[in-house]
């Protein structure tokens, strides 16, 4: 009898650990972060972007300029299969959320390596950047990204701490119509009246530009475009 | 002389009767659109609300769904109720053609006549739109609607759907929306040399041609596709898109997301009443794995404990609702392999929905894991715990790396 007892308290001992251990199985984490592993993954837990130099950066852009850019992947503007796929399932509340998470992330920048580029090609970047081509029809980056081309609040993004290959290939990609917004996509206007040459001068110029010390977006209102711009409220 | 006021209150209350009796007719017409899960066909990406314009790829060709608002010239502006119910009943157009099958008719048969005149008159108040339809572009023969009789004569039983006397009202209800208005079917059968979906078993799960999703078995019986499930399980995936057994993911999201999210309690009861009683199926016949599975499951093992277990679990068994289970999940062990080679390449968020408004989501892999690692986990999670399913290739792998989402 006794060894019975002994027997049911070892049980009852066993079972009583078995499920301490079942609750310490740590519980999933109720976070954004835990969330958004499927963003996290590829741009980095902070938004500090991929190492492959195409997984931009995200920390600090404004988010109007995220948010936008989750819609147009949805609405199927802008092409990106991974990217139209991951955002597809997402409510417009839900794709804010995440945008105000990663602009209201602060983490330092990486510099890119950048292509051999010439002396003249740099120059004819920093002259499209810092001044444009009025004959040419082509704004300043800076009348409208901001004078330190870290962008201004809300929906315009900074262009300082963006490798290489990223500008070229979303230069690339309004000249191939992969990637629209809503109308008038100014974007798209500009760069219809770049080269070829042009758009790797910029992009050079732009990728080996340092990040300022404060690289936080310009305030709401401190540029005037000199196109109207869908994405800026210039909509018809 | 009190006549006259009495007169005037008497049609004042017809008049809001009537009104009242017409809203309400619309409302159920919304609602039943939802359920048809009409829009997903019938409104563009980006598109105006039921103006049409999506194209429903096909192995046969390409098929654009038509502008259902009410304009006159390219939508139903010109249609009667009658009309409308033989699109839905007979599968014919406005001018008598045969409608081909991308259009579900061949479930939408099954919808009664009270049902298809609620849709009507909610389509009836959409804002008309003026986008005319394109045509379709079918492959030869295919582009011949004159085999349509034919086709029709073989594959389309026509009729309403009859209630089953020896069946509870709950049961027919969700037959009735199972078999009808949700078309289910569409997706969850195999599908014949001439597009027919399969009925006999029913929702036995099938391959969805040109997405490449498979939508698997829907019976929860013995050898089921959701053995193991309870109604309380499928009640919940349909309207929160997520339960302790899955996630909906690809074409499924996007039905949880538009249409049955959208339906009440008792419905969704309804059909998962109904589902619950589908018969066992007989034990799977898996294709052969191939000869060096055993060291693929080898290598996959570790990738699984690198990068799956943390969420899923070494068991298998997952974490809460945020992560399903993959030991016994039918999305895992169904015959092609599929459907868990493009989760683990696409990776992706459970469908947002009012149950489950800030999903988890899983990283996509396809830019960290090779071909071979990729088919290595998948051909691992398709045999471990007391998952028994054949082993998939690297060439699985790379058929289906470049269509995320599809």
């Amino acid at each position: 009898m006794r060894r019975l007892f002994r027997r049911l308290a070892v049980i009852a001992a066993v079972l009583c650990a078995m499920q301490a251990m079942a609750a310490d199985t740590p519980p999933v984490p109720d976070t954004l972060v835990q969330r958004i592993a499927a963003c996290t993954s590829c741009h980095g837990e902070h938004g500090e972007g991929g190492s492959n130099g195409f997984n931009p950066r995200l920390a600090g852009k404004p988010a109007g300029y995220l948010h936008r850019q989750m819609q147009d992947f949805q609405r199927g503007l802008r092409h990106y299969p991974i990217m139209e796929y991951t955002v597809g399932p997402l409510t417009d509340g839900y794709m804010r959320e995440i945008a105000e998470y990663f602009s209201a992330q602060e983490v330092p920048y990486t510099l890119h390596d950048v292509p051999a580029t010439s002396p003249a090609a740099m120059a004819r970047g920093e002259q499209l950047v810092t001044k444009g081509d009025t004959a040419r029809g082509v704004p300043a980056c800076m009348a409208c990204h901001g004078p330190n081309l870290t962008g201004v609040q809300p929906d315009i993004p900074g262009l300082v701490g963006l490798p290489y290959d990223y500008i070229s290939a979303q230069l690339g990609s309004w000249r191939t119509n992969t990637r629209n917004t809503v109308a008038p996509d100014c974007m798209k206007t500009i760069v219809g009246h770049l080269s070829d040459a042009d758009i790797s001068a910029v992009s050079a110029w732009l990728a080996q530009r340092p990040v300022p010390a404060d690289a936080h977006a310009e305030p709401a209102g401190s540029v005037s475009p000199p196109l109207r711009c869908g994405v800026l409220g210039g909509g018809t | 002389m009190k006549t006259l006021p009495r007169l005037f209150a008497a049609c004042v209350m017809l008049c809001t009767a009537w009104t009242a009796s017409a809203d309400d007719l619309v409302a159920r017409g919304r609602y039943l659109t939802l359920a048809g899960d009409c829009d997903s066909c019938h409104t563009a990406r980006n598109g105006r609300a039921f103006a049409g314009g999506h194209v429903v790829a096909t192995p046969f060709g390409a098929i654009p769904a038509p502008n259902l608002t009410a304009d006159r010239e390219t939508g139903l502006g010109g249609w009667t109720a009658d009309d409308f119910y033989r699109a839905m009943h007979s599968g014919k157009g406005h001018d008598g053609t045969s409608l081909y099958p991308a259009f579900p008719f061949t479930s939408y048969t099954k919808v009664t006549r009270a049902d298809t005149d609620a849709i009507f008159a909610y389509l009836k108040t959409l804002p008309p739109v003026k986008l005319a339809n394109t045509e379709a572009s079918l492959r030869w023969p295919y582009s011949m609607r004159s085999l349509m009789p034919s086709w029709r004569l073989l594959y389309f039983d026509e009729g309403e759907y009859q209630a089953d006397p020896k069946q509870s009202a709950a049961w027919n209800r969700g037959a009735y929306l199972v078999k009808g208005l949700g078309h289910c079917n569409e997706c969850h059968a195999p599908r014949n040399t001439f597009g027919a979906m399969v009925t006999e078993p029913f929702l036995a799960g099938g391959l969805i041609p040109v997405q490449n999703w498979y939508a698997p078995d829907l019976s929860m019986g013995p050898n089921g596709g959701l053995s193991g499930w309870s109604e309380a399980d499928l009640v919940a995936l349909l309207k929160n898109g997520r339960s302790q057994k899955g996630t909906a993911f690809g074409p499924m999201a996007d039905v949880v997301i538009r249409s049955t999210q959208h339906l009440d309690d008792g419905d969704l009861a309804a059909m998962a009443t109904y589902l619950k009683s589908l018969p066992e199926r007989a034990p799977p016949r898996q294709r052969e794995s191939a000869a060096d599975a055993a060291d693929l499951a080898k290598v996959g093992q570790k990738v699984y404990a690198d990068q799956c277990a943390s969420c899923h679990g070494a068991d298998g068994r997952g974490k809460s609702e945020a992560y399903p289970p993959l030991d016994g999940n039918s999305s895992v062990v169904e015959p092609t392999g599929i459907n868990a080679i493009r989760i683990v390449l696409s990776g992706g968020f459970a469908p947002a929905t009012a149950g489950n408004p800030r999903p988890y989501s899983m990283p996509p892999f396809s830019q960290t894991l090779s071909d071979d690692d990729a088919a290595a986990v998948v051909t691992y999670i398709r045999q471990a715990w007391s998952n028994k399913a054949a082993s998939v290739s690297p060439n699985d792998v790379r058929a289906y790396r470049s269509i995320p989402g599809g």
